[in-house]
């Protein structure tokens, strides 16, 4: 553990036998000899995970614990933080769990379900209290009020470029199916636009965007200036567009073509033949591509805090410009089981859509 | 039925197909033959207008096929195509439906349509309807194209090379299969091959393309004893021609008045089989059984050497 004075002084580290009863430091660590165990001795993977997720839940009480006990009662200014340690053992066990459930295999329904599960039982310890004394939470407790309108935005900046990509791209790619020379000039840009980095891209649309909000009333009245949330917006979109227009081609180009001169020869319009043949059978690499999107823009917003967009970000840098790493965190750790979470359910939406085995497409005859 | 008129097709300055002209009957198979590139494949294709000519039209049933848009002619048009061309995200039963949903039939013709097809094309219903296409045999997704083909009951079968990805066995079985089907719903089929025997077997004409040109256009037996172009006698093969002679007359058709103490053959074996049996069994001639089983008539070598050559 790390203990603060208050939120800016250095830390000074606090060993856990000197926090907790020697029962609980005792029982602690016997826990994690038996995870070590485990993970060493036993195979079968359904206990390996059961090990690894005891092992986090007893790991992440035990801070809490720790955290209550080095707290003295209505201290307010005092942090208490896990040391390393606490972070290297999670990432272990979190590998031992991943591994598990990898062999696991589980369906994709079934992974959607674990996830729901894991973050309901996060929510539920929160809304209980039982970490309210960690600094993260002395953090959030400080900013409880910004911290939803900041979780949200930063849902919206992601989700609503994804959204705006979604339209454009798709018929986009579509489009350079159908005209394959519109290909290398369309991929071409977007991959340029693809390799500004981020800050760049925000500085280059202040100087257009500004003049526009200048120029055009209507378009000030609808939020767009040169810094916050519209800049943000388009250049999240121009980066989102690479990977949906590219996916979508690769996807349409996939569909087998006899399948399409079959459908044409039967009888249906070419746009039936879209509809109903090209574009479910292309779905799950289109789906793919949108997945790799949503994941870059959950961790891009945040820089978009920079111009004044606003998102989790804010914190972020808030937190970087009062050296108060646990601000820091607030920030950081919702944007990563946000990524995780969105990476998840479209993985499992993929693995719902295709029904047929790419690795088997055409069985031998 | 089919009148096909001067179609031509170019593709910048070659013609991939040129002013070919012929007529297909009602209730025959014509086979379109040659090798790749003769724009065999392209004729096909311009009969349902999934390729537009580039001059030439094709009447079908007298009236020109560019009278109605191209998505409502090929409904009216079976297609099925080598590799089969099945719509892998669809269940068999679905595949099969596709012609008649888009023709909009109530749900319960549909249904009853698809059964009636899976059981004519030996594929239990209850097994196979709501299996996806990639759990099947070659040989089943092969079926099940031409069962999603005929669906709508079309007057016409257009087909490009359907066997071409089978093996001998299973390929002979279909070709015997849609001989029967040709048989029992007198459809007009068109069919593409490069397989001569294919041709000679299926085809009550046979049309022979070269470099986008119809060299001959006639009955197996014709293009075998009067070939009009060198390369339609190459085409038919030198070597074996009085054999694939013998291999298109069948035992009922050569049979003569008479009776004989050799071998007994069906009257639906070719001159050929009849041929292979006397050699094999030393026997100078043949009974000819009728389809009850009763002799009818007899064969003898000298008869069917007689029709081995023009």
């Amino acid at each position: 553990m790390v203990f603060k004075a208050n939120r800016i002084l250095p830390g000074e580290p606090r060993e856990l036998q000197q926090v907790l009863p020697a029962w609980a430091a005792l029982g602690f660590q016997a826990v994690l000899l038996l995870t070590a165990a485990v993970a060493i001795g036993v195979a079968d993977a359904k206990r390996r995970l059961i090990a690894a997720l005891g092992a986090v839940s007893v790991l992440v009480l035990t801070v809490a614990a720790a955290a209550n006990a080095l707290t003295p009662a209505g201290n307010k200014v005092v942090r208490v933080a896990p040391g390393t340690a606490f972070w290297v053992l999670l990432i272990c066990l979190g590998l031992l769990a991943t591994d598990a459930i990898t062999r696991m295999r589980p369906g994709a329904l079934a992974r959607v379900l674990l996830l729901a599960l894991a973050i309901a039982i996060a929510v539920a310890a929160l809304a209980q209290g039982t970490f309210d004394n960690l600094s993260v939470m002395r953090e959030y407790a400080v900013n409880a009020g910004r911290f939803p309108p900041e979780l949200w935005r930063h849902i919206w900046l992601a989700g609503g470029s994804l959204i705006a990509a979604v339209i454009v791209g798709l018929p986009l790619g579509i489009l350079c199916h159908r005209a394959p020379r519109l290909q290398p000039p369309v991929l071409g840009t977007l991959n340029i636009i693809q390799t500004i980095p981020a800050i760049a891209l925000f500085g280059i649309l202040m100087a257009p965007l500004g003049a526009l909000a200048a120029r055009v009333p209507a378009a000030a009245a609808l939020g767009i200036r040169g810094i916050g949330a519209a800049p943000a917006v388009v250049a999240l979109f121009l980066y989102s567009l690479l990977p949906i227009v590219a996916n979508t081609v690769v996807g349409l180009r996939r569909v087998s073509h006899a399948a399409v001169d079959a459908a044409l020869g039967v009888g249906m319009t070419p746009r039936q033949v879209l509809s109903g043949i090209e574009l479910p059978l292309a779905l799950p690499v289109i789906i793919t591509g949108i997945r790799v999107v949503l994941v870059q823009n959950i961790g891009m917003v945040t820089i978009a805090a920079l111009i004044g967009g606003g998102g989790l970000g804010t914190f972020v840098f808030q937190g970087i410009g009062q050296t108060a790493v646990d601000l820091v965190l607030l920030g950081a750790i919702p944007i990563v089981v946000l990524a995780f979470s969105a990476s998840v359910m479209l993985d499992a939406l993929v693995e719902m859509l295709d029904r047929t085995p790419s690795a088997s497409p055409e069985p031998a005859p | 039925m089919i009148q096909v008129e001067s179609l031509t097709k170019q593709y910048g300055a070659t013609a991939v197909v040129d002013r070919v002209s012929f007529d297909i009957e009602r209730n025959s198979i014509a086979v379109i033959v040659g090798t790749s590139g003769s724009g065999k494949s392209t004729l096909l294709r311009m009969i349902n207008r999934l390729v537009e000519p580039t001059d030439g039209r094709v009447l079908l049933d007298g009236a020109d096929t560019r009278s109605e848009p191209a998505h409502l002619l090929r409904r009216r048009i079976g297609y099925a195509i080598q590799g089969h061309g099945l719509f892998p995200h669809r269940t068999v039963a679905e595949n099969v439906a596709t012609v008649p949903r888009l023709l909009g039939w109530p749900e319960a013709r549909i249904r009853s349509r698809v059964c009636e097809l899976l059981e004519i094309f030996q594929l239990d219903p209850g097994l196979y309807a709501h299996a996806f296409p990639h759990q099947l045999s070659g040989g089943q997704q092969q079926r099940v194209g031409v069962a999603r083909a005929l669906a709508a009951e079309p007057a016409v079968l257009l087909m490009d090379e359907p066997f071409g990805a089978l093996d001998p066995i299973i390929r002979a079985k279909a070709q015997e299969d849609l001989l029967g089907i040709q048989r029992r719903f007198g459809t007009t089929i068109v069919l593409v091959t490069h397989d001569m025997d294919e041709a000679f077997r299926l085809g009550h004409r046979v049309a022979v393309m070269s470099q986008g040109r119809l060299l001959q256009y006639d009955r197996p037996a014709v293009l075998l004893t009067h070939p009009t172009d060198p390369f339609v006698a190459r085409m038919t093969g030198l070597s074996d021609r009085a054999m694939k002679l013998l291999a298109l007359t069948t035992a009922g058709e050569a049979a003569l008045p008479g009776s004989s103490d050799g071998p007994r053959v069906a009257s639906s074996a070719s001159l050929r089989e009849v041929l292979s049996e006397l050699v094999w069994s030393r026997a100078a001639s043949a009974v000819v059984l009728g389809e009850d089983g009763a002799p009818r008539g007899q064969l003898t070598v000298a008869a069917i050497l007689a029709r081995g050559h023009p």
